[in-house]
């Protein structure tokens, strides 16, 4: 292998005019319906949990998403978990939060990413200091994440900082950001997607959705400005396990839109863990046919071991083989894996 | 205060014309300036500013003014100080993510910017803020920076 991001001898070369060589970038490059997933980051040093969580993750998913503190709660940091998932084989999103850290420490933390192997990265502006376990703690908020698209695309494409210094080695990373359609200005979100777009952004997850009618519109406006060709578009979606957690996240979690019906429903099932799993695979099989959708992104906040079984009920992978991580990431003898394998 | 913040956002289109009267008026007195010299106006200016706008925006002296491009709501109000648009934290009523009683800051600004007839300037994206001028003029800035500009516009033509 090579040292450089992008080894020559390899067979899955990410095609022309790719950003990186990660395989989210490649998958959505090749028209396939992507699959990417949150790891629940462990309150702990072992790196055994990290696994477990990617172990049940890797086999459906494209890429797995490593959050950064979110819902502003300590848990193992999104560099961390990238290394060990990189060094595993497998194809890590690594979160940042404008949140916690200044453009000193941001623009660090991705030349060191990129250097572990993290292909791409998720930009975001972080929910307040006050929705976590640390409400004292100083909100940061240096960048939003716009100016934090516009940093590291100025990094990768201008080999610069933001001060202009030059990089020797620029970032290899595919960039994106959140997009919330479901709460308001309605009519404005639309247009805070172009001007993510504007900055950067090559891809975008949305929160949960769970109102489809809402998603619709809002793809609508989207296609009608063409944003849908210019950045790939994966949208959020997570099991409910019951109508208590349902109304305990709408009330609690910032940003999350749970229309009553869905409470209704599961409310009147008889096992609601099941119903809330089938409620997630109906969304998903309804997404899917929504023009312009170029895959969902899977939030299973304690319930991991379902996203399996949710994306093959689902049937938007059939016709792709499993993948598997951890034989490729065998065959490589160095210690750190400089690229991601398919 | 929050009601005259609000009053403001809802007459966005009368401020944003009153801003484009005084920004000519700023601009032709920069010889003025100039001769009594900036440094020397700089406190009584950013005293000034800070009443004015404290009053009218709740405007925290960022020293970047970006009113005219958030449709007149301040976006240093947002406590997340975002400046390119709402977080996606915002609740259904409207309200802010961290402090529910109060509007999002972008939810009005999106509002004031369909009542301005330069609003869409809002889709612009806004540079991350640079924390040194915190406290300065804003006015004085413009006023500065707009003769550079024009001086230079002249220079090119000679």
């Amino acid at each position: 292998m090579g040292l450089g991001p992008v080894d020559p001898t390899n067979p899955d070369q990410p095609p022309p005019g790719s950003s990186s060589p990660g395989r989210l970038e490649r998958v959505l490059r090749a028209g396939k319906f992507a699959v990417t997933a949150e790891l629940n980051p462990p309150d702990s040093a072992d790196p055994r949990d990290v696994y477990e969580r990617a172990l049940v993750l890797g086999e459906v998913c494209d890429a797995i998403n490593a959050t950064d503190a979110s819902g502003a709660n300590t848990h193992m940091s999104s560099i961390g978990i990238c290394s060990l998932l990189s060094n595993a084989g497998y194809s890590p999103v690594m979160q940042i939060s404008c949140r916690d850290r200044n453009r000193i420490a941001i623009q660090g933390d991705v030349l060191g990413a990129a250097a572990i192997g993290v292909c791409s990265i998720l930009c975001l502006t972080g929910d307040g200091v006050q929705a976590g376990d640390q409400p004292g703690a100083k909100p940061v908020f240096d960048l939003d994440s716009i100016s934090l698209l516009e940093t590291i695309r100025t990094m990768r494409d201008a080999s610069r900082f933001l001060s202009g210094r030059p990089l020797t080695t620029p970032p290899k990373v595919f960039l994106g950001a959140a997009a919330n359609p479901f709460v308001p200005p309605y009519d404005y979100r639309p247009l805070r997607l172009a001007k993510k777009i504007a900055a950067g952004a090559q891809f975008v997850q949305t929160q949960y959705c769970y109102d489809i009618a809402r998603l619709e519109s809002y793809m609508e406006r989207v296609r009608d400005m063409g944003l849908d060709e210019r950045c790939f578009i994966l949208v959020g979606v997570g099991p409910l396990a019951s109508a208590r957690a349902a109304r305990w996240i709408r009330s609690n979690v910032p940003g999350v839109h749970i229309p009553d019906e869905i409470i209704a429903r599961l409310e009147g099932a008889e096992k609601q863990k099941l119903e809330g799993k089938r409620i997630c695979v109906e969304l998903i099989q309804a997404i899917r046919d929504i023009k312009g959708v170029a895959g969902v992104h899977l939030m299973a906040y304690r319930q991991e071991e379902l996203v399996s079984e949710i994306i093959t009920e689902s049937g938007v992978r059939s016709g792709r083989r499993p993948h598997d991580h951890h034989k490729r990431a065998q065959k490589n003898t160095r210690p750190i894996v400089h690229k991601e394998t398919t | 205060m929050y009601a005259v913040r609000r009053w403001s956002v809802r007459n966005a289109g009368m401020l944003e014309w009153l801003y484009n009267k005084f920004f000519s008026l700023l601009m032709r007195l920069h010889p003025l300036f100039d001769r009594i010299g900036y440094s020397r106006l700089e406190a009584p200016m950013a005293a000034a500013e800070r009443v004015i706008k404290g009053f009218m925006f709740d405007c925290r002296m960022c020293g970047q003014c970006a009113l005219r491009s958030t449709g007149m709501s301040c976006p240093m109000n947002c406590p997340k100080s975002l400046r390119n648009g709402p977080c996606g934290g915002v609740r259904l009523d409207g309200g802010c993510e961290v402090i529910p009683t109060m509007r999002c800051v972008w939810v009005e600004a999106w509002d004031g910017a369909q009542r301005m007839d330069n609003g869409m300037v809002i889709t612009l994206v806004q540079d991350p803020l640079d924390q040194r001028l915190s406290e300065t003029s804003s006015w004085l800035r413009v006023t500065r920076e707009g003769n550079m500009f024009a001086d230079q516009e002249s220079e090119g033509r000679d």
